[in-house]
């Protein structure tokens, strides 16, 4: 069933469509930011846009920066949300059930696929970005370096770590000023991506819970959307403090300081924790929902 | 083959099926009759758990539905109101995807299966074109191949004929009976009443949620005792049949005769030419319009009818018996058709 899921998202042209997207939106960024040479100023714009003049190594970390506040959340609700609201309104969900596949393993699987998709997404984002940042913004000075890209463990796409810290040319500075290694940064970028998978997981799980509830993905979706803008609001405003540490989007940009020399862990954990929660919570109450549900569609 | 009992579900206030007890046999090729909102699709999704029943008990091939259904479905065939497909897709990777997707789908022999299902069709020379580019009748058949992938030995079919053109009704019919030849018990709800009356053995007919009737087709359609005639010379065959006679419309006669045989022979020695004989059974659609109200989709019509236009009928007798010779002998012609028997969904 697994498969069959992976299959049915390879073969839907939205999922090449969005990846495309995403992928594309750092790319016009850095063709203006290098004709132009105008980055925005230090503290200003999205993060790491002002360092990426001056190395475009690490321009992968600006362009999840980029593609996080919008790109990334629409396109993972979209598919969430589309999870079990659209083969029930497509007709095919009956079908699928009276195959018979379980209703816990269209879940599971459902889960998988979209885990799937958000990995690939940021691996996408990040190989691609890579390349831009080395090829329009920054000097090839290190050229046995490996892409930022990620490790056999994560999935397929990356191209395997660099064979060797001998980067001497390579004068890579952390947010806190202090050097990092290519090592350093590779690792540190994997622990971005795999922060941003897991926040975006989050978002994930109230789409498909909202996607066992609805009809209609299109609903579902911006359900979850409204949720996230919501977080979002309460996130800066100050009265509403007390409730701000278990918002879905506090923590967020929390991956940023991956890049300070030394990690900074406190709001890292955090973070991890709160999405562990809301995936926890959102998909217990997404199989107590489905699996007993009449499905009249 | 399947057994309900007491079957009840309740949508909030709305009970769209009551109590119902139904009965399908190895080898029936059962219909299941009634008109729009009788509670047909509720009950057919009931039998493969897809909708939960608030109260009674269903059995499927000897497991207990919904709670075995995961050992059950894999022997089922079925296709639930319209058929669905991912319209991105052409119809074999349709097929070969839902195979694949639960369980007892052997990749080995999946080829071969999906072909064969769509030869039984009359879908063998599909190309790659994608599901979206077909016609409601080739949907409609990918349906019933999705149905027979998997070599069932329980068809569950709402509506088969949906969106076919004649000549595909009768190519699915002669499946369907080619199949049950081989051994499929074929259970289909309709509400196309030649179509039932064609394929089934036996039917089942839903009023309002309650199976008010069930039996053998042909138990149902004994002879009625009364015999269609024709002839040239119907004032002296009037005559002659003295007050058996029980209506006459030009040169169609009823008459109540327990034995055409007889009444042949007397007519043919008095010299009377007789072009056509018929013994008349009771049609289907008298059977299931004796029992049944009106359909939820005729909510709101009275039931005296819109006055002095339509001649009122009779209410039904308690034994199922016709109405009044008219009604047993020329139903559709004469056109005495009351409010609370008019046709529902002849479509």
């Amino acid at each position: 069933m697994i498969a069959v899921e992976l299959f049915k998202l390879v073969r839907r042209a939205r999922t090449w469509f969005s990846i495309g997207v995403m992928c594309a939106l750092p790319l016009i960024v850095a063709i203006f930011i290098a004709v132009t040479h105008l980055a925005p100023p230090p503290g200003q714009g999205s993060a790491f846009l002002s360092a990426v003049l001056d190395n475009g190594q690490l321009y992968p970390a600006a362009a999840l920066a980029l593609v996080l506040p919008v790109f990334l959340p629409v396109a993972v609700a979209v598919v969430a949300g589309d999870s079990i609201a659209g083969e029930a309104s497509a007709g095919t969900l009956r079908y699928l059930l009276a195959r018979p596949v379980g209703r816990t393993r269209l879940l599971v699987a459902k889960l998988i696929a979209v885990t799937t998709f958000t990995l690939v997404a940021v691996i996408a984002v990040t190989v691609t970005s890579y390349a831009t940042g080395v090829l329009i913004l920054g000097p090839s000075r290190a050229a046995a370096v490996g892409t930022g890209g990620p490790s056999g463990s994560i999935g397929p796409g990356g191209n395997g770590l660099p064979t060797a810290g001998l980067q001497a040319g390579a004068a890579i500075t952390s947010l806190s000023g202090a050097p990092l290694t290519t090592l350093e940064l590779v690792e540190r970028v994997l622990g971005a991506m795999a922060f941003i998978t897991v926040s975006m997981l989050g978002v994930a799980a109230i789409a498909i819970f909202l996607s066992t509830l609805a009809d209609s993905a299109l609903g579902a979706a911006l359900g979850a959307l409204a949720a996230l803008v919501a977080s979002e609001v309460l996130v800066t405003l100050n009265a509403a403090s007390a409730v701000q540490p278990f918002l879905p989007t506090r923590y967020w940009l929390a991956w940023i300081d991956f890049f300070r020399q030394p990690i900074f862990w406190r709001d890292i954990q955090r973070g991890f924790a709160i999405q562990a929660v809301y995936v926890a919570v959102f998909l217990a109450a997404a199989w107590a929902n489905f699996a007993t549900r009449d499905i009249t569609t | 083959m399947i057994t309900t009992r007491n079957l009840t579900k309740r949508f909030g206030n709305v009970e769209a099926v009551r109590e119902v007890s139904l009965d399908v046999r190895e080898g029936d090729r059962y219909g299941l009759l009634g008109p729009n909102g009788s509670g047909k699709s509720t009950l057919v999704r009931m039998l493969l758990g897809l909708v939960y029943a608030t109260s009674g008990e269903i059995s499927v091939l000897g497991y207990r539905v919904p709670k075995q259904a995961s050992r059950v479905l894999p022997e089922i065939g079925a296709l639930i109101e319209e058929p669905a497909a991912y319209p991105h897709m052409s119809g074999r990777a349709n097929l070969r995807l839902l195979d694949a997707a639960g369980p007892r789908g052997e990749r080995r022999t999946r080829r071969r299966r999906v072909d064969d299902a769509l030869e039984q069709v009359g879908l063998a020379s599909i190309d790659r074109r994608p599901v979206r580019a077909y016609s409601l009748g080739m949907r409609q058949r990918l349906g019933l191949a999705a149905a027979l992938v998997r070599r069932p030995r329980l068809l569950i079919l709402d509506e088969p004929a949906n969106g076919l053109d004649p000549r595909g009704i009768r190519d699915i019919r002669d499946l369907l009976v080619g199949l049950n030849d081989e051994g499929v018990t074929v259970f289909l709800s309709s509400h196309l009443l030649p179509e039932v009356s064609a394929l089934c053995t036996r039917i089942g007919v839903l009023d309002s949620g309650r199976l008010v009737l069930q039996d053998q087709l042909e138990s149902l359609q004994k002879p009625t005792g009364h015999v269609l005639i024709c002839t040239d010379e119907p004032e002296r065959a009037v005559a002659i049949l003295d007050g058996l006679v029980e209506h006459r419309d030009g040169p169609d006669l009823v008459v109540r005769a327990p034995d055409p045989a007889e009444l042949n022979a007397r007519l043919v020695g008095a010299g009377v030419p007789v072009r056509s004989l018929v013994v008349r059974r009771r049609s289907l659609e008298e059977i299931v319009l004796d029992v049944t109200g009106t359909g939820s989709d005729q909510f709101g019509v009275p039931v005296s009818g819109p006055g002095g236009t339509v001649k009122a009928a009779p209410p039904p007798s308690a034994d199922g018996a016709p109405r009044d010779p008219a009604d047993a002998g020329l139903p559709a012609a004469t056109g005495a058709v009351s409010p609370a028997i008019r046709k529902p969904e002849i479509s």
